[in-house]
Order: structure tokens, then C-alpha cells, then sequence
């Protein structure tokens, strides 16, 4: 059971920041985040993409902002659990939640905060009227396990790097891989492109464009696909649809965790503190929704900052704080470390 | 002095028609005027902030107005989407202009 005294669910620029602000209240902070490393759609979706409305930064680039808050964080030390989502939150006798993971890491804090940015990142289904029939039945939105797919006819839909690279990999294990795409241009790593176009000319991969799925065939276990391909239908036996689309975000399971929700966002009091219908659990960033609401990464620093005064207030009831100033009391990292502002020096006159 | 906003008419995804002024000194997309308008649900419209990264934008273009031909990230991501026709566009991509005064779109269902 990991402990600690905030526990964050999303490591996004938002979430990264409220370790710094919680450090600077002496509180430590634990993130958990569906990705494999901490930057959310920074880091994830444009880390080469150029922001220019973060004060004091005329221009940076998404993946350095990243970098700069894991750098103005490293003092205070957060624990990270990456690449596991967070699935459900209890609470236990004393009052302090767990939230377990959908690995089943359990962590326990008296205080979250959700700083989920869009939410989580879903796979996009087709819009194959009776997909959801078979899913687990032979229709897989990601590849897990390789070996599911040995000695199988497969049919990968996409046009992206994910079903380049799949298709790559499972000639090699598959009895046969069918690539099917709406264009007959890729939009993948070029090397993957000409290796698809390697092994199609080896009779290793068979490619279907410009073409779509549009039908699904089996009782019980999929069978065989439907695809159109200029205006005309036929059928393809196989023992596996993977369509490979991307993700898309959404809430997730913590649409189920009995917060109030609104425009598929986390309703919050703006008025005070960012805390949502349950006490202890606040929204912060993206993820929020309170009337003005601004998208915006430096709101999501704001929210955070007036978060951490609020989440302070809870751990520590009746303890008596004042807001104090980086300039004044400089940085006190978790390491050892301290930061402060040299003291000015002052010669008596004589 | 003359207005900069102009008519553009916009079918929601539920069929209803608006007819709706948008301003051409703001620096929006269409997009932004389908948000600001509120004629699709928060969180379905505009997921990835403008940036072609998502396709909960896509509307059929339904008139003949001079657009801005599509760049490659419009492209791929079209190639990725659902729903797509030959007149479809991602509403984020195309800036409101002046030219495009009568403009009739008609907004794609929301992927699942």
C-alpha cells in the first residue's frame, strides 16, 4: 500500500505543479497516470508543439514545459505509479480513501486530487453496428499478448503506426495479416510504410485499399469481416478484427465514482477551494468544470495552488498557516535541499 | 462602419438547423463557433483544443464556399475518422473569413 498525504490521479502539467505547491506546505504527493511516463497530452500528444501562453515563457515547447516542472518538483520527491489507471476509490475506517489501479496497486491518502486532464485514454471504436458483440470474441482495440494471434487469419484496420508496426509483427507469427485502410497513403513512420510495402510484395501481408470494414460475421467468435471498397462488398474470413484508430479521451471509470458530473467534466466549488461534491476529492485543470471555466494550462497552476491551501486545511485541522512567498521563504526540498534568496548584505556605518 | 460578422448556417448533430453570426475579426475556426454557440455538448466538440489531433470537429461542407485546401495533418486525421464523406472537413481548420458568408455545414455524428 503506497501512503502519502495528496494523491494525484493524472501526472499532466497541472498535476506535476501541485507537487510543487503542496511541497511548499510540507505535504507529499504520489501520481498516478494511465500513461507510461508524466506529462499527460504534453508529453504524450504535442511535446513538440510550441505553447506561447504560459507566463514568463514566450515560447516553449510542450515536452520542455514537461521537462521544467519534473526539474522545479525533483525536491520534493513525488512517487509516481505510471502506466496503471486509476479504477476505483473507497474509503477505509479512519477516513482516508484508497484508490486501487486497474493493476491493483492500492494507495491510501487523506486527500485526492483529480487532475485528469481530458480523462483517460480510450481506444476509438468503429462504428460497426454489432462490434460490441464481439469484442473479446475475436475483436482486440489494442494487442496485448502477440501469441493470441498465432496460426490466426487477422485483419488489422488503421493507417497509423500502430497498424503498420502490428502488421509488421504478426506476419511473423500470424497465419496470415490482412491490412485494410481507408486511403492508400499512410500516415505512419516512413520505414514502416516501405516495410509494409516490402512484405506486401512478399506476398506476406495482404493490403485492402482504398477500403473500410463495415460489417462483422460469426456466432459467438467473429468469423469473417465485411469490408467496402469502391462501392462494392465482399467478405474476408478471419479469426481476429484489430482495428487500430487511436484513442480518443474519456472519463472513464472515475465517471463512476459518484462525482458530480457536468459536460463531462467534474463539477467543482471555484468559489473556495476546487472541492467536488465529496469531501477530501477536488478536480483540478482540464478535468474541471465551475461557471467561467477556462481551459488553459495556467489555470490549471491557479486551481492547484488554491488547492493545496484548502487540502493543507484538512490534514492539518485547527493548525494555523500563512501563504508565504518563494522570495521570502525560499524552497525546502524533502531531499535536504534548499533553496533561498542570498541574504543582502549590510555594512554598518560607522 | 460594416459589421465583420457574417451568416453561416450550421445542422446540428441532431438535425436542427441555426443560423448563426460569426465574427471575422476574432480569429476563430469553425469549430470555436460551433462552441461558443453551444450547438454540440461540452466535451464532444473541439476535444484536442483546435490542433487536428481529434475528429470531434468533422462536418460535411454542404455549400460551395472557397475553403483552405486541407494540410496533411487534416488529411491523416480524416483518414483515421469515422463517418467520413467526401465533403467532410474538420471544422477547426477552416478560419472564419469573409468569403465565407452563407457557409451551410452540417456537423458528423460523435464517434463513440
Amino acid at each position: 500500500m503506497i501512503k502519502t498525504d495528496i494523491l494525484i490521479i493524472g501526472a499532466g502539467p497541472t498535476g506535476l505543479f501541485t507537487v510543487f505547491e503542496a511541497g511548499l506546505l510540507k505535504l507529499r504527493c504520489h501520481l498516478i497516470d494511465a500513461l507510461p511516463q508524466p506529462g499527460g497530452q504534453c508529453a504524450e500528444i504535442y511535446p513538440k508543439k510550441p505553447i506561447y501562453d504560459i507566463p514568463a515563457f514566450p515560447e516553449v515547447l510542450a515536452g520542455d514545459l514537461v521537462d521544467n516542472l519534473m526539474k522545479q518538483i525533483e525536491p520534493f520527491q513525488p512517487g509516481f505509479t505510471l502506466g496503471e489507471r486509476a479504477e476505483t476509490i473507497d474509503k477505509d475506517e479512519d477516513g482516508q480513501f484508497i484508490v486501487t489501479t486497474n493493476k491493483g496497486t492500492q494507495h491510501k491518502a487523506p486527500v485526492i486530487a483529480i487532475a485528469g486532464g481530458l480523462g483517460s485514454f480510450e481506444p476509438r471504436k468503429p462504428p460497426i453496428a454489432n462490434i460490441a458483440d464481439f469484442e473479446d470474441k475475436g475483436v482486440e482495440y489494442v494487442i496485448r499478448d502477440p501469441e493470441v494471434y498465432r496460426n490466426k487469419n487477422v485483419v488489422i484496420a488503421g493507417g497509423g503506426d500502430s497498424a503498420l508496426d502490428w502488421s509488421i509483427f504478426l506476419t511473423d507469427v500470424a497465419a496470415s495479416v490482412t491490412l485494410i485502410h481507408r486511403r492508400n497513403e499512410f500516415r505512419g513512420a516512413l520505414d514502416s510504410v516501405e516495410k509494409v510495402q516490402e512484405l506486401k510484395d512478399a506476398g506476406k501481408i495482404k493490403l485492402i485499399t482504398p477500403a473500410e470494414v463495415i460489417g462483422l460475421k460469426g456466432d459467438g467468435h467473429i468469423s469473417g469481416v465485411t469490408v467496402k471498397r469502391s462501392g462494392e462488398e465482399f467478405d474476408l474470413e478471419c479469426d481476429h478484427f484489430v482495428p487500430l484508430f487511436g484513442l480518443a479521451p474519456k472519463l472513464g471509470p472515475m465517471a463512476n465514482w459518484g462525482l458530480e458530473i457536468e459536460k463531462n467534466a467534474i463539477k467543482v466549488d471555484n468559489s473556495l477551494d476546487y472541492q467536488t461534491n465529496i469531501p477530501g476529492i477536488y478536480a483540478i485543470g482540464d478535468i474541471n468544470t465551475y461557471p467561467g471555466k477556462l481551459k488553459l494550462i495556467l489555470c490549471g497552476f491557479h486551481e492547484a495552488t488554491l488547492m493545496c491551501q484548502s487540502a493543507y486545511q484538512r490534514i492539518h485541522p485547527g493548525k494555523r498557516y500563512v501563504m508565504k512567498y518563494t522570495t521570502v521563504g525560499g524552497v525546502e526540498g524533502f531531499d535536504g535541499s534548499k533553496k533561498e534568496a542570498p541574504k543582502a548584505v549590510v555594512k554598518a556605518i560607522n | 462602419m460594416e459589421s465583420p460578422d457574417i451568416p453561416i448556417t450550421i445542422i446540428d448533430r441532431e438535425g436542427v438547423s441555426h443560423e448563426v453570426m460569426a465574427p471575422t475579426d476574432m480569429n476563430m475556426n469553425l469549430m470555436e463557433v460551433v462552441r461558443s454557440y453551444e450547438l454540440a455538448p461540452e466535451g464532444t466538440i473541439g476535444i484536442c483544443g483546435g490542433m487536428a489531433m481529434c475528429a470531434s470537429c468533422q462536418c460535411y461542407v454542404l455549400s460551395e464556399h472557397p475553403l483552405p485546401e486541407k494540410g496533411p495533418d487534416e488529411e491523416a486525421m480524416l483518414a483515421e475518422a469515422f463517418f467520413v464523406e467526401d465533403n467532410s472537413r474538420l471544422g477547426c481548420q477552416i478560419p472564419i473569413t469573409p468569403e465565407l458568408s452563407g457557409l451551410k455545414v452540417h456537423l458528423a455524428p460523435e464517434e463513440m
